[in-house]
């Protein structure tokens, strides 16, 4: 038995991963239990700060689900997105985490298997990864 | 070449600095100078050696001054060597290394012990040396540098405008110019200006475009600083040609016309890939040839007024380039 | 602006060794406005040092964070001087004015800077920001056409361009444009060449840094009291 349940917050544009997601529930398309929406306007929206949150409270994984390049909704939102999560990944290094925990994918509104695929692969890695370091020693935390 | 007419050189005291390379100049001698870069060690046999090599077949050759930012023996004391061995020093010094307190200082000491010539730089930058965490200077620069000197010697002050006791050391002043760099439109000004300033002498870059070099010297003549000013045609042998591209790609101001590479891989035509000594010693015989043509040809140009010969660790080609090119027999001091 | 960046996270963990409490202060001026030390910038190092303390498993990290409006100004800490008592240090994200102006304020409590104070200048495009000036104290901008050969050539030079300008661009740096090159660009597009013909003397760098730290005092306001104090009247 794994007895590692992998987290992962996936902040999801609304134009696009939200309702690919929407709609692989519709197809009764599985996608892994791990996976927490969050839905956002745009993943233009995200910041880096959320993402360290999201970490700082647990995720042992994050995932940014965004339009196709081209496709966003307000134009450029996902190349800043990608943008940030470069960023970001640099701060995880200095932080001591892996990158790989967060990643980015584009999608389109029609793409609910896909969405699946990917969001089941980005959970596989995090669980290849194993908890979160810091899940571990939150627990830590709160038992000393 | 021609001989100096005795009678119209200026009495002792009427010269600037009592050096050879002011009397050669003078005399209307097509100057020539060289270049001896000073060890990286404290090895004084090494200078010795490189100034016997040099002896005889340049009116002066120049020290650097921590050349590319790299330490190096002080120019000055690889200088007072030189002087023992017979081989008159024109002393680099460079902005980037020294205040205006350090820089006079210097020469006072340099002029006491026998330095008569002295080239005002600006100084490579210390990002591209071996000690790039270090603080430049550059409280004065290159052109306030000469006009420094000049007052020194000339109106016995220091920069400060107070008199030196004793009066200012005796020097002949030199200046920098780059034909090639940019912007090409202020280089002519830039060279009248260290004229202007007091320059004596001016040294180029290497040159390995006549056609633009003629064109550059056209403007200065024109604006009729050759006649303030006696400029010396930087030149040097290439070794190969991977010395050539790397001139053309890798030194900002440099212009190296692609023909000349094609000329150095020719003469290595029916020599093994892999005898490397053979393919090294043909490309150097080729790029001293080639160094000979370009004085031939630039000593032509109106407002040349002799050459500096640069052959970068490569000393023991000067005498044979000097004897070549039929500017020395190698026989004077 | 004064324009600053992050120091490397592992530096400031170290200098935070011991620390359980910890006020990380922004500033609302010019840090912020470059990206540096703005209310986003303190909430992401609060968050990353944090967890930074929690992989290392050291003594827990507390940070609370905190915004002036301007750091250097003595008058614009007090919101914090209440506060300030109940942390072991204060992270300043402000420029090195600020941590100064919070240690002279706060004298009894560490101060500790967190970014890299950088330079003056401005953002030259969005996400880059170029050096503009130095305060050399005397400013020679009315004959270089607006192009400062204090803070942009590399040699400051003062005469022209040295002999490794090569297509506009600086010998150190082809990143850098060759501040001499846009000097004799401007000069003749304003058919002004004539005036970088003269040579211009060396520079009286006593009143820039190298006269020693600068002062400026305007008596005409300063308070009475004060200029009583000083012996002066």
């Amino acid at each position: 038995m794994d007895p590692f349940h992998p987290e992962v917050v996936a902040f999801c544009c609304r134009h696009c991963a939200y309702a690919a997601a929407d709609l692989a529930g519709g197809k009764r398309q599985p996608y892994p239990a791990a996976i927490k929406i969050v839905e956002l306007p745009c993943t233009g929206r995200i910041d880096v700060v959320n993402i360290l949150h999201a970490f700082e409270d647990g995720a042992d994984g994050v995932l940014i689900a965004g339009c196709l390049n081209g496709s966003c909704h307000y134009i450029k939102g996902n190349l800043y997105a990608r943008q940030r999560l470069d960023y970001v990944h640099g701060l995880l290094g200095e932080i001591g985490l892996e990158a790989e925990r967060a990643r980015m994918i584009n999608i389109s509104a029609a793409m609910g298997v896909q969405f699946a695929e990917l969001a089941g692969e980005h959970v596989e890695t995090v669980r290849a990864l194993g908890p979160s370091p810091l899940r571990r020693k939150i627990k830590q935390g709160e038992a000393a | 070449m021609s001989q100096g007419n005795a009678a119209a050189e200026p009495a002792e005291a009427a010269r600037k600095s009592g050096g050879n390379l002011e009397r050669a100049l003078r005399q209307g001698h097509f100057a020539v100078t060289a270049e001896l870069g000073p060890p990286r060690g404290w090895d004084a046999a090494f200078v010795r050696k490189k100034a016997q090599i040099l002896k005889g077949w340049v009116d002066a050759a120049n020290v650097t001054d921590n050349q590319a930012a790299v330490v190096h023996m002080s120019s000055i004391a690889t200088g007072l060597l030189m002087i023992e061995e017979g081989l008159e020093p024109i002393i680099q010094m460079t902005c980037r290394d020294r205040n205006r307190l350090a820089m006079q200082s210097d020469l006072l000491g340099a002029a006491a012990h026998g330095v008569h010539n002295l080239l005002c730089l600006s100084g490579d930058h210390q990002s591209k040396g071996d000690h790039p965490g270090a603080k430049n200077v550059h409280d004065i620069d290159s052109i306030q540098l000469v006009a420094m000197v000049r007052a020194m010697r000339d109106e016995n002050h220091y920069q400060n405008g107070r008199d030196i006791p004793g009066g200012g050391p005796r020097l002949f002043i030199g200046a920098a110019a780059n034909p090639f760099a940019d912007p090409a439109g202020m280089r002519p000004y830039r060279l009248r200006k260290k004229a202007q300033a007091g320059a004596d002498f001016i040294q180029t870059q290497l040159v390995y475009d006549v056609p633009r070099f003629r064109e550059f010297m056209k403007k200065v003549v024109d604006l009729g600083a050759h006649e303030r000013v006696a400029i010396l045609a930087g030149v040097g042998p290439l070794k190969s040609p991977g010395m050539a591209r790397h001139l053309r790609l890798n030194v900002p101001g440099m212009a190296v016309p692609e023909s000349l590479d094609a000329r150095l891989e020719a003469a290595v035509k029916g020599i093994a890939g892999d005898d490397k000594t053979a393919r090294s010693t043909a490309w150097r015989e080729e790029g001293k040839r080639i160094c000979v043509e370009l004085i031939q040809e630039i000593r032509e140009i109106e407002g040349v007024a002799g050459v500096h010969i640069m052959a970068i660790e490569w000393e023991e080609a000067v005498p044979e380039i000097v004897k070549a090119a039929g500017l020395r027999s190698g026989t004077q001091g | 602006m004064i324009v600053a960046e992050k120091k490397p996270l592992d530096a400031i963990a170290r200098m935070l060794d011991g620390c359980g409490r910890v006020l990380a202060v922004g500033c609302g001026t010019c840090v912020t406005v470059c990206f540096s030390g703005g209310g986003k910038e303190v909430a992401t190092l609060a968050a990353s040092l944090r967890m930074k303390r929690r992989m290392e498993e050291g003594k827990p990290l507390e940070v609370t964070e905190a915004m002036v409006q301007r750091q250097c100004e003595w008058e614009y800490l007090e919101p914090l001087a209440e506060q300030i008592k109940e942390y072991d240090a204060v992270l300043s994200l402000g420029c090195g004015v600020g941590v100064q102006t919070l240690a002279e304020r706060f004298p009894a409590t560490r101060i500790l800077p967190a970014l890299d104070t950088l330079f003056m200048g401005l953002p030259s495009a969005q996400g880059v920001w170029e050096e503009r000036c130095q305060g050399c104290g005397a400013c020679v901008l009315d004959k270089t056409g607006g192009i400062c050969p204090v803070s942009r050539c590399a040699k400051q030079l003062f005469n022209g361009p040295c002999g490794g300008s090569q297509n506009g661009r600086c010998e150190v740096d082809a990143a850098l444009p060759c501040a001499w090159h846009m000097i004799w660009e401007r000069a003749e597009a304003l058919g002004m060449t004539e005036s970088l013909m003269a040579i211009e003397a060396p520079k009286d760098w006593a009143t820039s840094r190298d006269g020693g730290p600068r002062r400026m005092v305007r008596d005409d306001l300063r308070l009475p009291a004060e200029q009583g104090q000083e012996g002066g009247e």
